[in-house]
């Protein structure tokens, strides 16, 4: 008898972020922003301006005291499959300049490629990209302190969460001089799952079995985002709340329960 | 003193009042250049765009003068194609405004895009399934197309046509010219369409995501009919402000009301398909995503229900019941209402697919963003308009572009002097030969 090939050909890598560890503390924000070298500038109070690309929301169930009830939700690049990889962004790019990867499930982006028509932010729902409305400017010597890994955008091209595509590159360059066949699990994590204080984010091979995602992304609460509009995202949120989930997505008001989220 | 490159048979203001025009014109067009070049040398932050809004004023800009500068190619159907020998009186003067319109879109995009050196990466690194390549393509095409309509206009300028090489040239451009009017309405199909599917494709965006019919959404069609509809609506408003700016007749009527005709027929049934359009949307598309129709329309101060009535009744049904019906085509005040209504309508149509799309919340935590553009994006997008200002005056000063204007409007000469009588008695029979060919 064929044994089961719990391992796809493909690696598909993804999230899930439990919402009820989330304490809205923001350091993955800020790992992401110094490990991909993120720009900011000496104002940032206007936040549609500013580049974040794991951007923490607050949501609230609405409800007065003592009912109210908070919840923090990080939200990265979603790096959406769409069918068959069509993602919403990567259709749309006119000039090649973002692409899905159908080794990795990540959905990169050229800079040097893009032009900067931004169609692909119009067309994200999620507003996970951004556009670099200046040149980045470092205070001084900080620029030494840049990753050497990530190169930094100029003005007039779009930027997103590239799920730390450069750590994967350096785990396969890693598991290739060792000679294994493929990279582990610890090998390649994102940098705000791993500076995430409570734990609150896992990343890996949704494909794998071996990988925590795997199971993880099962669990009965789990759900996307925006689901509904047929994005298939690959970053899954766990909350225990009703509210929570239900938040994930639009309803009309005679809708009932929830659906599970689709694997 | 430039009586010489002025058409025979027509008069023109003195050179002096021209320049004056010309120059307070030149004035616009230098604020919006100087608007321009900030935005090519400091880049997109001169703009009030942001992250919400990626898509603003100067692509719903584009949009609009491409919709109604598709009386260029709904004109040229029609004449060519159809031979509808009528409209060879405004022909050429939809075939400028076209020029202009298009000329006007792709600068607007020149400025738009935030790396504009790389604009040609549209083309080198195309990628097949966006719908804005398909624009890139169509619409740089369709741009040389009616480059090549306008041409024989410019050597139809007296002194030009004095060299037989351009007189044989013009010539024999009008001689093929059907073959452009083909290729321009077949080009316009596409490009006006894939304008439509620009929003219609957006399945993350539930306000401007439309079914359709294989690779192309409803808006596809959508965009494509009003641009035909419309455009033509535009073409007449321009002759008729032309007209009232000259204080001349300048097109004969029966081409301005076959061209509403077929505008009316044209614009009432796409106002029934838009209709259709809405309703399947807001039925079946919107509450498929857990949306109702009305949240698209409620909670933000702008945005609000009054954006559907505006569109498709009062400027869409409205337009289209006064274009069929005689009475109302031949009553000019309900003329010029009829056509600056569709104009306004295909320009809101736009506005909705643009700007309402990126102002919609689709995150049940996010919010309506709004947005006013800055002074930078409201100069360059007045400059195209200024600029189409100086090239009708231009164009009409010194190019025939109305074959009948010396037929509607006769020199009068001085009853004293018989002479000039006789010479320009003689003249006007020249006149009439000469001006035959300038119906490009």
């Amino acid at each position: 008898m064929k044994k089961e090939n719990k391992h796809s050909k493909f690696k598909k890598y993804g999230m899930v972020i439990d919402l009820d560890k989330c304490t809205g503390c923001g350091s993955c924000m800020v790992a992401c922003m110094a490990e991909n070298n993120v720009p900011f500038k000496q104002d940032e109070s206007d936040k549609l301006l500013s580049i974040t690309w794991l951007r923490l929301f607050r949501l609230t169930n609405d409800k007065p005291f003592p009912e109210t009830d908070v919840c923090y939700l990080p939200r990265p690049c979603m790096h959406c499959e769409g069918h068959g990889g069509h993602s919403p962004c990567v259709s749309v790019c006119p000039s090649t300049a973002t692409d899905y990867s159908k080794d990795t499930g990540i959905v990169s982006q050229i800079y040097t490629r893009c032009f900067g028509c931004r169609y692909c932010m119009a067309s994200c729902p999620y507003k996970a990209r951004y556009f670099n409305w200046w040149d980045p400017v470092w205070p001084d010597g900080m620029e030494k302190y840049l990753s050497p890994k990530v190169s930094p955008r100029m003005r007039g091209v779009v930027e997103k969460c590239s799920f730390c595509y450069h750590r994967y590159q350096q785990a396969r360059d890693k598991a290739y001089m060792q000679g294994k066949p493929d990279i582990e699990e610890s090998d390649y994590q994102t940098a705000c799952a791993q500076a995430c204080p409570s734990g609150a984010i896992t990343f890996g091979d949704l494909n794998d079995a071996k990988h925590a995602v795997y199971q993880l992304k099962k669990d009965p609460h789990a759900f996307r985002l925006l689901e509904r509009l047929g994005t298939n995202p690959k970053v899954y949120y766990v909350s225990s709340r009703e509210w929570v989930r239900r938040a994930g997505d639009n309803y009309l008001k005679d809708e009932g329960r929830l659906k599970k989220a689709v694997h | 003193m430039d009586s010489a490159l002025i058409p025979k048979g027509v008069k023109r203001c003195p050179l002096w009042q021209f320049a004056l025009f010309i120059g307070a014109v030149g004035v616009v067009l230098a604020w919006g250049v100087y608007a321009m070049l900030l935005c090519w040398f400091k880049g997109l932050n001169q703009t009030n765009m942001n992250d919400y809004y990626g898509f603003a004023l100067w692509i719903w800009a584009d949009l609009a003068v491409i919709a109604i500068g598709g009386g260029a190619f709904f004109t040229g159907l029609c004449r060519y194609i159809f031979g509808k020998d009528e409209l060879k009186s405004i022909i050429n003067y939809a075939v400028l405004i076209g020029f202009i319109c298009y000329s006007s879109a792709l600068l607007i995009l020149a400025i738009d895009i935030g790396q504009p050196l790389r604009g040609w990466f549209i083309f080198w690194h195309a990628n097949v399934h966006s719908m804005l390549t398909e624009v890139a393509f169509c619409l740089t095409c369709y741009f040389g197309v009616l480059t090549i309509e306008y041409i024989p206009l410019l050597l139809e300028n007296r002194q030009v046509d004095r060299v037989p090489f351009f007189h044989h040239l013009g010539h024999n451009m009008h001689e093929i010219m059907a073959l452009f009017a083909a290729t321009g309405a077949f080009l316009s199909f596409f490009h006006q369409g894939s304008l439509g599917g620009v929003a219609g494709v957006l399945f993350g965006r539930p306000f401007a995501f439309r079914e359709g019919l294989y690779i192309w959404p409803w808006t596809f069609f959508l965009f494509t009919w009003s641009a035909a509809a419309c455009g033509p609506c535009f073409t007449i408003l321009v002759t008729k402000i032309t007209e009232k700016a000259t204080r001349k007749k300048l097109v004969k009527d029966n081409a301005i009301e076959l061209l509403a005709k077929i505008s009316g027929w044209m614009i009432l049934t796409y106002s029934i398909a838009k209709t259709a359009d809405t309703w399947y949307w807001a039925t079946v598309t919107a509450p498929s995503k857990g949306l109702t129709w009305d949240f698209f329309y409620s909670n933000n101060p702008l945005y609000g229900k009054w954006i559907l009535f505006t569109e498709i009744i009062l400027c869409g049904f409205v337009p289209a019941f006064i274009l069929v019906t005689k009475k109302g085509r031949k009553n000019v005040p309900a003329l010029w209402i009829a056509v600056t209504l569709a104009v306004i309508g295909v320009s809101l149509n736009r506005w909705v697919m643009v700007l309402q799309v990126m102002a919609v919340p689709v995150m049940t935590f996010d919010y309506w963003a709004m947005y006013f553009p800055s002074w930078q994006e409201i100069a360059t997008t007045i400059l195209p308009v200024a600029y189409g200002v100086i090239m009708i005056a231009f164009s009409h000063r010194y190019l025939p572009v109305f074959p009948h204007e010396a037929e509607l409007n006769p020199v009068e000469p001085l009853p004293s002097d018989e002479e000039q009588l006789a010479a320009a008695v003689e003249e006007m029979v020249d006149v009439e030969q000469e001006l035959k060919p300038a119906e490009a």
